[in-house]
């Protein structure tokens, strides 16, 4: 075990970012670090990923907690030889966060994109090295197995967790200890386990962090669960689009083999268990339980009706557990801390917290983990940062493609599973894409159609022929072709599509449109009554017109027009053609005037 | 399993089943015909389609895997419930090439029956149509994607219960498409034409490759001499699609329909048939008593054939080396009718009425001929056979009983139970008892050979001690299963009889197609095939070598069976086929 004066982490994001910087970063530190024969005092993790999406690259100086953001290749040297060497902070880079409050920025919890958050089943990412079993052991790793494996019952894990209030974090939120408990019910000897890997979700990369940062408390809480249902076998399927993350769990699955964590009598308890791995195939529908369960039975990934569950027939019609990666990373904190303390954090209903992937129109973009009941106020402006540019918040989509849009009015509404659903949208897995002023709602429903409709497996009539029906619909709004039938049309097919299909991709395929219909109505009359889009996003729907009172008849927009739109004089105003415009808005750039009008 | 009754409610009223009933199944108890598209029991259940739906809590859900529930409150009816199965059919019309009056089965088609009890009015959705294949280049069937709702009952019935695997659905979603992988035609794939697909499919986008036009053609043409043969299958179903009920007899009937159509001579297959037996039951003779090439295979299946030409090629030698008794026929009528007729046989044509598609193939196989002519010219499904008897206005159900023409008109039972999957074997049996024994046997009936299950199996002792071990199959997937037992050593036989269509050639790939829910509550082959053995009963020759033009025929012209002219008119030989294509 080696021990060192001090650790630092290397957070460079480098398959989001830099995806061809090959750790450029961490290897210039290494470098710097042997240079100055540091290499026995300074141990030098690579973490991969913290979260902090706005300040990477980051690199922490531990045990002080000093945060250096933004850093380049070339502030190596000055990082090793000031802090490491010399013992002073290098204020330039660990102040160097502009658009937050806070001036003096030394330690990374003391981040207001932290502070807000309770990090349980982030708790490990960028912390612990995701390549060596040893570094998540010394964070009491594997800790939760032994003491299930050695002084309970499997009765007493399914107890514990029940206590708990785990609900699953995939997005339907069943009671994850009543779901193993009915599995534990069903008789053996051949159960399974499966880790639904397959985050399809547009813009949603919880699962991704915990996959590449955090992989044995995956490992770790499947073998748990194992134990507790009557499982030996466990499968992780993996979306092949996560390549990293495949080999971390791979590179995971063999080291904890190697230390008898996993296969024969762990832990000299009698108990086997293993896990392999399975990869998707670029089929968001293979997100669904039991098309998952298809797709490794070899079959095409179409969804079977329910009931039977998968708790009781389910992979080779054997009783399976299947549960997300996020349900699974809280699985040791809950074991090791106790029930009791999980059930004080989050909601009534819903206990403990929720991973939220935060993006689009917001400063701080990141991952949120926050107790479940928490506000979108909170979330939206003291975690994130508010919106940027000074606009206007219009609209959060949390749950993906299943969920809806939640205008301004709620965002004091707690953040909860049934609260969410009332309000037309969902949890789902945890996206949450922030929109401004500068959205267009209409656009977002028709962006989402066009997700769905090409991931419907095709196998019931709703989806299949609905949602491209659906997505017909709004193509013709967006396009300035809309009438009020239609609009009666996109309700009629969207409540159908929803109570008729077979799965959840088509029962929740309709929420984007039904929610922004609730909420956006006005916009929607806007699109088909006056062929007008409010946000100036759909181009058919958008005019460039000139102000002949304040235009000066420079000419230099006809002369940028790509599409010689524009005609005039010299020193007399111009005008543009809408018929040619294609609407590309460079006139409205380079007019010094402000005489460029879109509406 | 324990023998649980489950009692809960539909739509007010209280019902009891037993424990793992569906609500579908249920909901018959109580009069309602719950309706559905996708289901085809025992083959097809992905509840996929939607139709059945019906409200449970609030919740809709797909009657036909719902199992029912101790004190579940079931409405088959809510307008929750009509407005979603409304909402469906105008999903699936949107996306359905609608050309109905053009469409084989127009009058005849589950979506359309569907759309006409939701009486729906209006085409409100649709621009763009999923992808539209016309694959037209198999001789037997076409495929054409625009009319395809995805149900997938051809597909199970392929891969399920034929085992054959020629069709899947492939790409996703929308773009959906049902057909052979890497988007083959099926005259490039593995399919063996058995038809059971065109069966399944309950509208219009699987159907045979219609010859109605050429056989026309042909009996317009005054240079031609057309002659028409009947398959045993045909004269116990053709009836129905002149609206008589389910296995009537109409052999008078249909023999009085095809002289007015025009052909010049009308004669039956029962004749081939009893042909066949000649020829085979002499060759299962031989091969007893070399012990060589055992089990002997029948051959008169072209689905069967050409299944295990592509998946057992090295039992290729098992086959009978027998043509199919229509094929025999057309060859006799080419060399033996024309000489008797004074007719050059170039200026003959042969049209066989059909109960198979595959046969339509088969036809087409170049070793089907003897000197550059093709034994059999053109087959005609029964479905088309009774296309060409309306398209002439002939009062089918009026007509009054005509006999064959002669001498390929008489045929005995032994001929016509060929239409029932047992019959081959019971025909072969009746004439191979005798031939053994010597001497005429009281026995006429083996009826451990009949029966519409899909594998029986019986061991018959003949008189000089014997014993035929036989196995009579009816379905590919039951075929594939008996030769996988004999390959694993479980099984041994000396005689085997396949017909490739589930419920033998009554059932086959050409008949009248009768819609789902009528198939599960009548059991049409087992009706079709009693009218077989009717036929049988009221024959006065119930044996083959008892047939006397049959003995005229070897005395004048073959010799004996299995003689040189024989095996070049009545034999064929067949060919190795890949695994995938």
């Amino acid at each position: 075990m080696v021990t060192s004066l001090r650790r630092v982490l290397v957070s460079d994001g480098t398959d989001c970012k830099a995806p061809n910087e090959d750790k450029k970063l961490y290897r210039m530190l290494r470098r710097e670090i042997t240079k100055a024969s540091l290499a026995e005092d300074v141990e030098l993790v690579h973490v991969q990923c913290l979260g902090l999406c706005e300040y990477e690259p980051v690199v922490v100086v531990y045990p002080e907690g000093t945060v250096y953001t933004h850093v380049q290749t070339a502030d190596a040297h000055e990082i090793v030889e000031n802090h490491l060497v010399q013992g002073n902070v290098v204020e330039r880079l660990s102040n160097n966060a502009p658009d937050l409050n806070v001036r003096f920025l030394r330690r990374i919890e003391e981040t207001p994109f932290l502070q807000g958050q309770t990090r349980i089943a982030l708790r490990n990412c960028g912390i612990v090295d995701p390549e060596d079993i040893e570094d998540y052991i010394a964070n009491d790793g594997y800790q939760a197995l032994a003491r299930a494996l050695v002084s309970m019952t499997p009765a007493d894990v399914i107890a514990e967790v029940k206590k708990s209030g785990l609900r699953g974090r995939g997005g339907a939120g069943f009671p994850t200890g009543l779901k193993w408990e009915l599995a534990a019910k069903e008789p053996g000897p051949q159960k399974y386990i499966i880790c639904n890997a397959d985050e399809g979700d547009p813009g949603a990369f919880m699962d991704r962090s915990v996959l590449e940062s955090d992989p044995h408390s995956v490992l770790e809480a499947m073998t748990i669960g194992g134990y507790a249902m009557g499982a030996n076998q466990g499968y992780i399927y993996v979306r092949a689009e996560y390549p990293v993350a495949v080999q971390r769990l791979q590179h995971a699955i063999a080291q904890s083999r190697e230390y008898g964590l996993l296969g024969d009598d762990i832990f000299g308890t009698g108990f086997h268990f293993d896990i392999d791995i399975r990869l998707g195939a670029g089929a968001f529908v293979c997100g669904e339980e039991t098309a998952l369960l298809n797709s490794i039975e070899g079959k095409r990934g179409t969804p079977r009706p329910k009931p039977p569950y998968p708790a009781v027939s389910g992979l080779w019609g054997k009783p399976t557990v299947i549960n997300n990666v996020e349900t699974y990373a809280n699985i040791p904190a809950i074991m090791l801390r106790g029930a009791d303390w999980f059930a004080q954090i989050g909601a009534e209903k819903a206990k403990g917290t929720k991973v939220f992937a935060l993006t689009g129109r917001i400063n701080n973009v990141g991952l949120v983990e926050v107790p479940i009941g928490t506000t979108l106020r909170k979330v939206i402006y003291d975690i994130g940062g508010g919106i940027p540019k000074g606009k206007k918040f219009k609209a959060v989509q949390t749950g993906g493609p299943s969920g809806g849009s939640i205008p301004a009015e709620c965002l004091d509404s707690p953040i909860e599973y049934e609260t969410l659903t009332a309000l037309g949208s969902m949890m789902g897995s945890g996206g949450m894409i922030v929109m401004d002023e500068t959205t267009c709602m209409v656009d977002v429903a028709r962006f989402y159609l066009d997700f769905t409709k090409d991931e419907s497996c095709g196998q019931c009539s709703p989806c299949r022929i609905g949602t491209v029906r659906i997505l017909e619909i709004l193509e013709k709004i967006t396009t300035g072709n809309g009438t009020m039938e239609d609009l009666e049309n996109l309700k009629y097919l969207g409540e159908q599509v929803k109570v008729a299909s077979l799965c959840g991709l088509g029962q929740s395929a309709p929420n984007p449109v039904l929610s922004t219909m609730r909420y956006f109505w006005d916009e929607y009359v806007a699109h088909v009554v006056e062929k007008r889009c409010p946000s100036g996003v759909c181009k058919p729907l958008i005019h460039y017109t000139i102000d002949a009172e304040a235009c000066t008849g420079c000419g230099l927009c006809a002369r940028n027009c790509a599409s010689n739109a524009i005609s005039g004089e010299l020193k007399q105003p111009h005008v543009i053609d809408d018929d040619i415009c294609i609407r590309c808005g460079t006139c409205a750039e380079v007019c010094n005037y402000d005489a460029v009008a879109c509406r | 399993m324990e023998d649980k009754v489950v009692q809960f409610n539909i739509d007010g009223q209280d019902v009891q089943v037993a424990a793992g009933t569906t609500v579908l199944e249920a909901a018959r108890q109580i009069g309602v015909n719950i309706p559905t598209l996708c289901y085809l029991k025992d083959v097809n259940q992905p509840s996929g389609c939607r139709m059945c739906l019906v409200e449970v809590g609030g919740k809709l859900l797909a009657s036909c895997s719902l199992e029912a529930q101790a004190n579940m409150q079931v409405q088959t009816n809510s307008s929750k419930v009509r407005d979603a199965r409304r909402a469906v059919i105008e999903l699936l019309l949107s996306n359905h090439q609608e050309e109905c009056n053009y469409c084989s089965r127009g009058g005849n088609c589950e979506l359309q029956t569907l759309a006409s009890n939701m009486h729906v009015r209006e085409r409100r959705f649709g621009v763009e149509r999923s992808r539209s294949v016309v694959d037209n280049e198999s001789w037997s069937i076409v495929r054409d994607s625009a009319k395809c709702i995805q149900c997938g009952r051809c597909v199970s019935t392929c891969n399920d219960i034929q085992t054959v695997g020629a069709i899947t659905m492939y790409n996703r979603g929308f773009e959906t498409v049902v057909g052979p992988v890497y988007g083959r035609s099926l005259a490039d794939s593995v399919c063996i034409n058995c038809g059971q697909c065109v069966m399944a499919c309950p509208v219009g986008a699987l159907r045979e490759r219609e010859s109605i036009d050429e056989v026309w053609g042909a009996i317009a043409d005054p240079t031609q001499v057309v002659v028409v043969q009947t398959a045993p299958a045909v004269r116990v179903a053709l009836g129905e699609e002149f609206g008589l009920p389910i296995g009537t007899r109409v052999t008078g009937k249909m023999a009085a329909a095809l002289r007015r159509l025009g052909f010049d001579k009308v004669f039956d297959t029962d004749f081939g048939a009893d042909l066949t037996i000649m020829e085979e039951g002499t060759e299962l003779l031989h091969r007893l008593q070399n012990g060589e090439h055992l089990p002997l295979m029948t051959s008169c299946c072209p689905g069967w054939v050409k299944f295990v030409e592509h998946n057992f090629p090295d039992k290729l030698d098992n086959l009978s080396t027998c043509k199919s008794p229509h094929e025999m026929e057309g060859a006799l009528i080419k060399t033996y009718i024309a000489k008797k007729m004074d007719v050059d046989p170039s200026r003959i044509t042969v049209v066989s009425v059909m109960p198979c598609v595959g046969k339509k193939f088969e036809q087409r196989r170049p070793e089907l001929s003897y000197e550059e002519l093709s034994d059999v010219d053109h087959v005609l499904t029964t479905r088309e056979l009774a296309r060409m008897i309306k398209e002439a206005g002939i009062d089918f159900v009026n007509l009054q009983d005509e006999p064959f023409d002669n001498p390929f008109g008489t045929s005995t039972g032994a001929g016509v139970i060929f239409g029932a999957t047992g019959g081959v074997a019971e025909a072969a049996l009746r004439t191979v008892f005798e031939l053994v024994a010597g001497k005429e046997l009281e026995t006429i009936e083996y009826t451990s050979v009949r029966g519409t299950q899909g594998i029986k199996e019986a061991a018959v002792e003949l008189p000089n001690g014997q014993v035929i071990r036989t196995a009579v199959v009816n379905g590919l997937g039951n075929a594939r299963k008996v030769m996988q037992m004999m390959e694993k050593g479980e099984r041994s036989y000396e005689f085997i009889e396949v017909m490739a269509c589930p419920g033998g050639c009554v059932t086959g790939g050409g008949q009248p197609i009768i819609d789902a829910r009528t198939r599960e509550l009548i059991d049409v082959k087992a009706l079709r095939a009693k009218a077989v053995y009717d036929e049988d009963r009221d024959l006065p020759v119930r044996k083959s070598h008892k047939n006397p033009d049959i003995q005229l025929l070897y005395k004048e012209f073959l010799g004996e069976p299995n003689s040189h002219l024989a095996h070049e008119l009545l034999h064929t030989h067949y060919a190795a086929r890949s695994l995938f294509k």
